[in-house]
């Protein structure tokens, strides 16, 4: 009676060769990384009701042709300058009324961060990578100006608290207390960045 | 003494691989958790730009991806060298983003449609003439909140 020692055990060899062959599939079709770039707001299509009156110098025009050159305020910029000269704009506080600026309170500049508006303009030609280096040079600006204030009144980068905060994984409770903190600084340096049409003309 | 050589003599045993499956499945769970399945080729070349001051883009089911590049090379013969975009798995005109904006929008549920955002994953060669285009389609249909999705690394490498 062979049979009473119950079924043969299964050989469980090739086990290990199924399960490389399901590895090898999901290592093949995983993309682990999550995206990240740069976010923007579009403005809306329609036009604001009243048209408001803004003072030349509380603009600074950045403008790109098709050759990736950039004017800045009216002069040839090369892009490594652009956040300096960026930032510089930003924090004048020309009228006096900015009571955390470090700028030289020029008063040919903006008046106050609230006020300060950087408008971009590009041509249809202009790479798009160009396009980004300039766009990141504007938010870096205003990244760096917000770590600054940051640093003085909460002892931390601005960027990081946005990124905690923004982070699903963060408990309420923190995200509340730091809600506030993130607005606050971003009343300080509110991002006005207008992007005008581009340009059709070559 | 005898004891002890006889111990010695022993050749030495195989090295058991009965634990070989259960590392492998331990890493093939891990690979099948963290896996996304790419819901769409990619017909357009898409080599992004690099940008340091980027935000992580969070929660996927909130996002509508974009394409915008050169046709690859198997299609090149069809739509040419000029950059396109892509919707999905097909290749569409400026004038469609709109409608697949409130196509895609209309699929996901009711709460998340006032927060989705436009993620333009654009090939950095593109010219700006097609994003605008984009960008224009983008404000017909109210859909504001777009994200230029780029690498990490140093913005200056775009201009090379």
């Amino acid at each position: 009676m062979a049979r009473r020692a119950g079924a043969p055990e299964v050989n469980a060899g090739s086990m290990a060769d199924i399960a490389f062959l399901l590895l090898i599939f999901f290592l093949v079709t995983t993309t682990i990384e999550t995206d990240a770039g740069l976010d923007r707001m579009l403005p809306p299509i329609e036009p604001p009701e009243t048209d408001v009156v803004i003072k030349q110098k509380n603009i600074f025009q950045v403008a790109i042709n098709k050759n990736g050159q950039l004017l800045a305020d009216e002069e040839l910029t090369n892009l490594k300058d652009l956040r300096a000269k960026a930032m510089a704009f930003l924090d004048n506080g020309g009228d006096g009324t900015c009571t955390y600026c470090k700028g030289k309170k020029n008063p040919e500049s903006s008046d106050n961060p609230t006020k300060a508006i950087i408008s971009l303009k590009n041509d249809r030609e202009t790479k798009y990578g160009t396009y980004i280096t300039v766009q990141n040079e504007l938010v870096g600006a205003y990244n760096d100006l917000r770590n600054r204030e940051a640093q003085r009144l909460f002892g931390r980068k601005f960027t990081d608290m946005e990124a905690e905060y923004l982070n699903p994984e963060t408990a309420q409770s923190v995200k509340d207390d730091l809600k506030e903190k993130v607005k606050k600084i971003q009343d300080l340096f509110p991002q006005k960045l207008s992007e005008a049409e581009t340009s059709t003309s070559n | 003494m005898s004891k002890f050589s006889k111990k010695k003599s022993g050749e030495l045993p195989p090295v058991s691989t009965a634990s070989l499956p259960d590392i492998v499945f331990m890493l093939l769970f891990f690979f099948m958790t963290v896996t996304v399945m790419k819901d769409s080729s990619l017909k357009v070349e898409n080599v992004l730009p690099n940008a340091s001051e980027v935000k992580k883009l969070e929660k996927k089911d909130r996002v509508i991806y974009i394409y915008v590049g050169k046709p690859t090379q198997e299609f090149q013969k069809v739509f040419g060298t000029e950059p396109k975009i892509q919707l999905n798995d097909k290749f569409a005109s400026p004038s469609e983003v709109g409608d697949y904006i409130l196509a895609e929008r209309a699929k996901k549920s009711q709460e998340l449609q006032n927060v989705l955002t436009t993620a333009l994953k654009v090939d950095k060669n593109a010219n700006m003439g097609l994003i605008s285009d984009i960008k224009l389609e983008l404000r017909k249909v109210n859909a504001l909140k777009v994200n230029y999705t780029t690498y990490e690394g140093d913005a200056f490498r775009n201009l090379q």
